[in-house]
């Protein structure tokens, strides 16, 4: 077995875990609760790993002074990476400690085991704990010396679908950033340029000074920030400062997203090329899907906590990446980074890279003006709006090239896009503050997503079918008066809406069922598993259907190419407006951990997916995004949601796949699909409006 | 620079207040920080996500858009209040369907939800849904948290 990435910087046992006084264990992971359950899912691997109750092991989550780095917490990679790590640490230690138990007692250590935290000798219970022997322990041990994970016949299934750890404190206690107190604590709130390209102009800070609760104003070139008494009085002077300042905007003329995105004439970068995709014959198929911006919408803004000592800085914070904050910190601060301590604590969701690491910074600036004393600083919705990056804008072009026996023999996907990753690094900080300052850092071009790593925005464009030679080409749009970055899936939502749309648009030409399309072009078996169970579950309703205005679509992708697999099947209704009235969906991520917890983030998944392919586009007017409040910017609500059925085939024997971002892409092809079955067209240019539906149509005419 | 406040005396989760604060403060920031009761959330503070939900004398309503001096002597139930009934209806049925992902929105959820099935127990999930239509998920738990409040309504329609 090969060891997992994080323990080649990690070897040692005390890099992942520690005793207490109290022989308490306390594992650590680079890994963040971002609201997807994942400390719950990483807790039952340690468990199970070690044949201990879940309740008997701490988990702390990252923090620069004390947890391995693993880096961002995304892309799903936080089981099949960072579970598979802590297998081995816990294997490791049970190891020694059997073997430690096995000099102490006489007992050869084959015949000894450890059960809800007992030790057995051949299958009998014996006086000692496995806690007995932690004094023992030589932490200094590497891993893989000792480590012998369970083969997943070996592994209990009792502790799956434990109830998360953390829901009864989401539901009546205060296990928020957003809820740090500390002795002395004061509460701060910036007020940003409305755009990441302008500067403040003009701003009278004595009378901001004078606002009620206002202790102190700080401001560094455009960067203005408010320290105050109370959360609430931070917030009205913020609100009072941006009512009555002056910013300019450093663009003169408005930039048009459209022209630009759309404008394929520049050359592009050729991603993947496995032959030449003109070299055969038949007819070319085409279909070209866009997306908008789309806000990552956090519930609770973005929030942190920090305290600037002498020689110290302190900042909590809900960032992805807490090595990678500091780095960038240390890098626009100019001070070396074993002086910053960056603790993570959970957050509202944040679907990506949000405003998390902007706000971090905000409190720095701002806290250097009180050393020694706690800031807490909350966003505004109106900066949420205003000042995270956005989901990024594109435009994918897809072309299919269809043989005349019916079969696919060539893709060829050409993409445009707005940035999908601008996160803060050692490289380019990004740091929204960082960018106005007097000295300011100014936002970098951060590269794509590599293919390797599953690519950004040519993520998926690559069908997960076999559809012959495939071409991928990109254009990366950078320098637009818009901050964008990683927003749940990046690019495969956008592609694999324009591929499943074009695979729908020739199996209707040709007249061949849309699943039966797909499956005369799929022989792995797990994606055809998955194809062939939806099309059993939902036949006898899409059979029962012909009322008007209703329709049914499939969409269906392996995410990254790599990853789990999901087949989405949508049933709409297409009145004044679109509606999903069902969604049923079929998974496979390999071994599920957490059955449960692989559901709920299938089922989010899509009603997300839902809300972004129905409703959501963020307003602009050249210069910035220009949304307010909630009211300028609807989400899917209650009443919309679909009836929901999600089936998961499980595959304990096979390696655990992540499961936060399989199902958007689907889903909002499903979508595509079932409109363009209720009204004969497939309409592309997201979200689906009901002007989208009518330039749809006239263009059609 | 605040006012001189006279103190305001309310009712919160059964437990008698005197506060001395301005009273134009939203009820949100009065139980946050200066009570510390941090249950209730701070979403938008401009009453269009529904995060800060609480109950006051039987309604819900959002505490971001309701002064302290509003209040005054009203009786106000927050999440907190729940803990002390753990075996509550809407709390064991959130936890059974394992109802929310980061959580953040429940709370308030939570409370338009009590404040809904104390009056109607019976609601229909449509009914349900229309009511929560003033409260937001991003995380997408609607479907489950649907689910668990309509079971909680057949409980409490029982007296259970
Ligand atoms: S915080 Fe009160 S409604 Fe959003
Ligand atoms: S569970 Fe995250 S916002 Fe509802």
């Amino acid at each position: 077995m090969i060891p997992p990435p994080p323990l080649a910087d990690a070897p040692h046992l005390k890099n992942w875990l520690q005793v207490s006084e109290d022989k308490e264990l306390i594992f650590f992971t680079g890994r963040v609760e971002l609201g997807q359950g994942n400390t719950t899912a990483l807790l039952m691997m340690i468990a199970d790993e070690l044949d201990v109750l879940p309740s008997s092991i701490i988990l702390e989550t990252a923090r620069t002074d004390l947890t391995p780095n693993e880096g961002i917490t995304a892309g799903s990679m936080s089981i099949t990476i960072g579970g598979q790590a802590l297998r081995w640490v816990a294997s490791a230690l049970k190891m020694q400690l059997l073997e430690i138990a096995s000099k102490r007692l006489r007992i050869h250590a084959k015949n000894l085991s450890i059960y809800e935290g007992h030790i057995f000798n051949k299958g009998k219970k014996t006086e000692c704990s496995f806690t007995d022997f932690f004094d023992g322990l030589d932490l200094t041990n590497k891993i893989v010396d000792d480590a012998k994970p369970k083969t997943f016949g070996e592994r209990r299934k009792c502790f799956r679908d434990i109830n998360r750890i953390d829901l009864e404190s989401q539901l009546f206690g205060a296990p928020f950033i957003h809820d740090l107190k500390f002795d002395g604590m004061l509460y701060g709130a910036p007020v940003h340029p409305p755009s990441a390209h302008s500067h403040l102009a003009d701003l009278d800070l004595e009378i901001l000074k004078g606002r009620p609760g206002v202790i102190k104003v700080v401001r560094d070139g455009s960067f203005v920030g408010i320290i105050a008494s109370t959360s609430y009085y931070a917030k009205k002077a913020a609100s009072w400062a941006r009512n009555n300042g002056k910013w300019e905007s450093n663009i003169k003329e408005p930039f048009n997203l459209f022209e630009n995105i759309k404008n394929l004439d520049t050359k592009p970068e050729t991603v993947i090329e496995s032959s030449d995709v003109n070299k055969n014959s038949g007819t070319w198929f085409e279909i070209t899907a866009s997306r908008p911006f789309i806000y990552h919408g956090s519930i609770g803004p973005a929030t942190a906590v920090a305290k600037v000592g002498n020689d110290k800085i302190t900042i909590y914070t809900h960032s992805q990446g807490v090595f990678q904050l500091r780095q960038a910190i240390a890098k626009v601060l100019n001070t070396a980074e074993e002086k910053i301590c960056v603790i993570h604590k959970p957050g509202s969701g944040c679907y990506g890279h949000n405003g998390a690491d902007d706000v971090a910074f905000d409190a720095v600036l701002m806290a250097k003006s009180i050393p020694g004393k706690f800031l807490k600083v909350v966003w505004s919705r109106f900066d949420e709006f205003h000042s995270s990056p956005m989901g990024a804008s594109m435009v994918t072009k897809s072309r299919a090239l269809l043989s005349s026996d019916d079969r696919l023999v060539a893709f060829d996907v050409e993409l445009n896009s707005t940035p999908h990753t601008n996160r803060p690094s050692a490289n380019f900080p990004n740091l929204l503050a960082a960018g106005y300052l007097a000295n300011p850092i100014s936002p970098s071009r951060t590269p794509d997503v590599p293919v390797a790593r599953g690519g950004g925005a040519d993520r998926n464009a690559i069908p997960s079918y076999e559809v012959g030679g495939v071409r991928v080409r990109k254009r990366i749009i950078y320098d637009t008066p818009y901050r964008t970055s990683a927003l749940r899936s990046l690019g495969a939502y956008c592609n694999v809406v324009a591929n499943e749309a074009l695979l729908d648009t020739i199996a209707k030409q040709i007249e061949v069922e849309p699943i039966a399309f797909r499956l005369d072009h799929t022989t792995d078996p797990r994606s055809r598993d998955i194809l062939e169970r939806l099309d059993y579950e939902t036949k006898k309703d899409r059979a029962t259907t012909n009322e008007e205005g209703i329709g049914w679509g499939i969409g269906f992708a392996r995410y990254k190419g790599l990853g789990g697999y999901c087949a989405v099947m949508v049933r709409v209704h297409v009145g004044e407006n679109v509606s999903v009235t069902d969604a049923i969906s079929v998974s496979d991520v390999g071994e599920a951990v957490s059955p449960d917890g692989v559901k709920n983030q299938v089922e989010g998944g899509i009603i997300q997916s839902i809300s972004w392919t129905l409703k959501e586009c963020v307003p602009v007017d050249g210069f910035s995004a220009t949304a307010e409040s909630w009211t300028d910017y609807p989400i899917l609500k209650f009443s919309e949601i679909p009836i929901m059925r999600t089936i998961l085939i499980d595959r304990p024997e096979e390696k655990p796949l992540g499961a936060g971002e399989i199902s958007q892409g689907p889903t909002g092809a499903a979508i595509v699909n079932a409109v363009a079955d209720a009204i004969g067209c497939h309409v592309t240019n997201l979200p689906i409006t009901r002007d989208a539906i009518i330039s749809t149509i006239n263009a059609e005419d | 620079m605040s006012k001189t406040n006279e103190s305001i005396s309310l009712i919160i989760n059964g437990l008698k207040y005197k506060i001395k604060v301005d009273p134009d403060t939203p009820l949100l920031f009065v139980l946050r920080d200066n009570l510390g009761l941090c249950a209730t959330r701070y979403g938008c503070g401009e009453a269009t996500c529904g995060a800060c939900t609480v109950i006051v004398d039987g309604q819900a309503v959002m505490s971001c858009d309701i002064s302290l001096g509003a209040v005054a002597e009203k009786s106000v139930q927050t999440a907190e209040g729940m803990q002390a009934m753990p075996s509550h209806p809407l709390l064991e049925s959130f936890i059974k369907y394992q109802a929310g992902q980061c959580g953040y929105c429940l709370t308030g959820i939570l409370m338009a939800s009590k404040a809904l099935l104390e009056k109607e127990p019976l609601a229909t999930r449509k009914r349900i849904a229309e009511v929560l239509d003033s409260n937001l998920c991003r995380c997408g738990a609607h479907a489950r948290i649907l689910d668990a409040v309509e079971e909680a309504g057949k409980f409490m329609s029982k007296g259970l």
